[in-house]
C-alpha cells in the first residue's frame, strides 16, 4: 500500500504546459494526465501516452460488417430465394459480386464507425448519466492543467519544474492511496 | 526559417535524366512511326503511335491542369497547411501551356486527317451516301465539327488565363511588403473561387470531347469524373515526389514533416475516389446491360483484360494497403515508392481509355512503344517543371498563412 499526493499544476497557456510536461518526463516523473481547454496538437508523445489501439479496433468491425453484409445478401439472394435481375440469375455468389459490393462497402463503413464511436464512449465511459470526472471546471474555460500522483520525493522535484516553467498555480488536493494490485 | 537556400539550381544530374529520357523518347517516337504498320487494314494509318502520342500528351498536360485545380482549391478553401508547399504545385501548372500545344498539335493533324483517333473527323462522315457515312455520328456531328473546335479553344484560353494570373498574382504579392500584399491574396482567393467553377464545367466536358469522343457511339455521364480523379491523384504524386526529393536534396527545410503527410492523405483518398468513380461507370453499365453501352466495356474485357486488371489493382488495392497506416504516409521512401508504382498505373488507365477506341483489336499488349513515348513526356514534363521551379523563390513571400503553414505539425 502506498499513499501518493495529488497535485494539480495549472497554467495559462499551452506552451509552458508542453515545455513542463517534456520536463517531468526527463525527470521520470509519470504525468497522470492533462485537461486542456482544447485539443493540442503533438501532445500525445510529450506526456506519454500510449499509441491509440482504435485501428485495430476499425480493422476489425470493418471485417465483421463486410462479413455480416456477405453472409445476409447470400442468404437473401442466392441461397433462400435466387432472383434473375436484368438477366443475371443470382444461383451463385461471385458472378454477381458487382452488384454486392456497394453493399459490402456501406456494411463495411457502418460497422466500422458505429464500432469504433460506441468503443470511443464506452471506454472513456461517456454513457448517459455518468458523472464528469474534471476535477478543476477552469480547464473547460481557459486554464491547462497537469494532474500528477506522486510520492514525497517526487513532488519536491515536480513542484520545482512545475513553478520554474511559469505554473500559475500548483494545488495540492490531498492524499490519495493506492491499493497495491496483487 | 532559412532563407538562404530559396533559390532552387536545378541540379546537373537531373537535367541529363531529362534529357536523355527526351532523347531515348525521340528515338523511339520517330521508330514508331517507321515501324507502326497494319497492312492488311487501310483505315489504319499508324494509329498506335498517334494513340500514345495523344495517351503521353493528355496524361501530363492533365497533371498541370489538375495541379492548377489543386492550387486552386488550396486558395477557395483558405487552407494554411499547404502554404510552404505553394511553390512547387506552382512549378507543376505551368507545364500547362506546353502540354495544351502538344495537345492542339494531336487535334490539328486529326483535322487534316494525319490520323483517326477521332472518328468523326473524317471526310463524309455525316453525308449519306458517302463511304464514311455513319448514321450515329451523322445525328449528333451539330455538336462537333466547329462547336467543338469552338469549345476545344475556349478550354484552352480560359485554363491557361487563370493559372497564369493566379501565378502572376502570387508573385506579385512579393514584391510587395507584408500588408499592402493582402490584396493580392484576396485577389486570389476570388479567381480561384470563379476557377474553381469554371473548371467543375470545363473538365467534364473537354472529357467528354477530347476522350469520350475517340468512342463517338458511346456516352458515359461518368466520364468527366473519372478522368478527373485520375488526373488529380497524378498530379498529387507528382506534387510529393517534388517535395520529397527537393527536401532529400537539402531544399524546403520549412516544410514539415506533417505537410507531406498530408499529400499523402491526399495521394490515398483520392485513389479511393478514382476506384469509386471507376467502379461505378462499370457497375451502371454491366447492371443496365444495354449493348450500347456495353460494347465500351466488352472490347476491354476481350483485348485488354490484363491491362483492365493491372490498372484496377495498381491504382486501388495497392495503395489501399500500402498507404493505410499513418507511419506509412510519414515514410519518405515509402511514400514515393508508392507514389511511383501509382503514377505508372495511372498512365497505364489513360493506355486503357485510349486504345481500344483506336487501336482495337490491333492491340499486341504493353510494349516498347508505350514505353519510349512515356520517357520523352516524361523527360518533357522534368525539364519543364525543374526549369520553372528554378526561375522563383522556393517559398511564397507574404502568404498570410505562411507562419500557420511552416508550424504544421500533429
Amino acid at each position: 500500500m502506498a499513499t501518493k499526493q495529488i497535485i494539480h499544476g495549472i497554467f495559462g497557456d499551452e506552451v509552458p504546459l508542453l515545455e513542463a510536461c517534456t520536463k517531468l518526463r526527463a525527470a521520470g516523473i509519470r504525468i497522470k494526465d492533462v485537461f486542456t481547454p482544447f485539443p493540442v496538437h503533438g501532445i500525445d508523445p510529450i506526456v506519454g501516452v500510449p499509441r491509440t489501439r482504435i485501428a485495430i479496433c476499425a480493422f476489425i468491425y470493418g471485417i465483421t460488417g463486410l462479413s455480416l453484409a456477405t453472409l445476409m445478401m447470400w442468404y437473401m439472394m442466392v441461397s433462400d430465394w435466387p432472383n434473375d435481375i436484368g438477366g443475371k440469375p443470382n444461383w451463385n455468389y461471385y458472378s454477381n459480386v458487382p452488384a454486392f459490393i456497394p453493399i459490402t462497402f456501406e456494411a463495411t463503413v457502418f460497422c466500422a464507425a458505429h464500432g469504433m464511436s460506441l468503443t470511443y464512449l464506452l471506454r472513456c465511459w461517456l454513457v448517459p448519466g455518468a458523472k464528469a470526472k474534471n476535477p478543476d471546471p477552469r480547464t473547460t474555460d481557459d486554464k491547462f492543467m497537469i494532474y500528477l500522483e506522486l510520492n514525497d520525493e517526487q513532488s519536491k522535484k515536480a513542484d520545482d519544474i512545475l513553478r520554474a516553467t511559469g505554473a500559475e498555480e500548483v494545488n495540492y488536493k490531498g492524499m490519495i492511496t493506492i491499493e497495491p494490485k496483487y | 526559417m532559412n532563407t538562404d537556400k530559396l533559390n532552387f539550381v536545378v541540379p546537373a544530374k537531373a537535367k541529363m535524366t531529362s534529357y536523355i529520357l527526351m532523347a531515348v523518347g525521340l528515338v523511339s517516337i520517330i521508330c514508331m512511326f517507321m515501324f507502326d504498320k497494319q497492312p492488311d487494314d487501310h483505315h489504319y494509318h499508324a494509329t498506335r503511335a498517334w494513340a500514345n502520342i495523344f495517351a503521353g500528351s493528355f496524361f501530363f498536360m492533365a497533371i498541370a491542369l489538375a495541379a492548377a485545380f489543386f492550387l486552386g482549391l488550396q486558395y477557395a478553401a483558405e487552407s494554411g497547411w499547404s502554404t510552404t508547399i505553394k511553390r512547387v504545385i506552382e512549378a507543376v501548372t505551368w507545364y500547362l501551356p506546353v502540354g495544351l500545344s502538344f495537345m492542339l498539335l494531336v487535334f490539328i493533324c486529326g483535322q487534316i486527317h494525319m490520323h483517326t483517333i477521332y472518328p468523326w473527323m473524317a471526310d463524309g462522315i455525316a453525308t449519306e451516301g458517302s463511304e464514311n457515312y455513319d448514321k450515329v455520328i451523322a445525328a449528333k456531328i451539330g455538336y462537333f465539327g466547329v462547336f467543338w473546335w469552338i469549345r476545344t479553344i475556349l478550354y484552352m484560353v480560359a485554363w491557361v488565363l487563370f493559372t497564369w494570373k493566379l501565378r502572376k498574382n502570387s508573385m506579385d504579392a512579393d514584391a510587395l511588403g507584408h500588408e499592402e500584399s493582402k490584396g493580392f491574396h484576396w485577389k486570389n482567393v476570388k479567381l480561384s473561387a470563379w476557377f474553381m467553377v469554371v473548371f467543375a464545367v470545363t473538365s467534364s466536358t473537354s472529357a467528354w470531347d477530347w476522350i469520350m469522343s475517340i468512342d463517338t457511339h458511346w456516352f458515359s455521364t461518368m466520364m468527366g469524373w473519372y478522368l478527373f480523379s485520375g488526373m488529380w491523384v497524378s498530379a498529387l504524386i507528382t506534387i510529393t515526389i517534388l517535395v520529397v526529393w527537393l527536401k532529400k536534396i537539402g531544399y524546403l527545410e520549412f516544410v514539415t514533416e506533417s505537410t507531406v503527410h498530408d499529400i499523402g492523405k491526399w495521394m490515398f483518398a483520392i485513389s479511393f475516389l478514382w476506384t469509386y468513380l471507376y467502379f461505378s461507370q462499370f457497375m451502371l453499365i454491366w447492371y443496365a446491360d444495354i449493348p450500347e453501352e456495353v460494347i465500351y466495356f466488352q472490347t476491354r474485357w476481350e483485348s485488354y483484360k490484363t491491362l483492365m486488371w493491372t490498372v484496377l489493382f495498381v491504382n486501388f488495392a495497392f495503395p489501399m494497403v500500402m498507404l493505410m497506416s499513418r507511419d506509412s504516409k510519414r515514410n519518405y521512401f515509402f511514400l514515393v515508392f508508392v507514389g511511383v508504382i501509382i503514377f505508372i498505373g495511372h498512365y497505364l488507365d489513360i493506355i486503357m481509355v485510349v486504345m481500344p477506341g483506336t487501336v482495337g483489336h490491333h492491340w499486341t499488349g504493353l510494349g516498347w512503344m508505350e514505353l519510349g513515348n512515356f520517357m520523352f513526356f516524361l523527360g518533357l514534363f522534368m525539364y519543364v517543371v525543374l526549369n520553372n521551379l528554378s526561375k522563383r523563390p522556393l517559398m511564397v513571400k507574404n502568404h498570410p498563412f505562411l507562419e500557420e503553414s511552416a508550424h504544421h505539425a500533429y
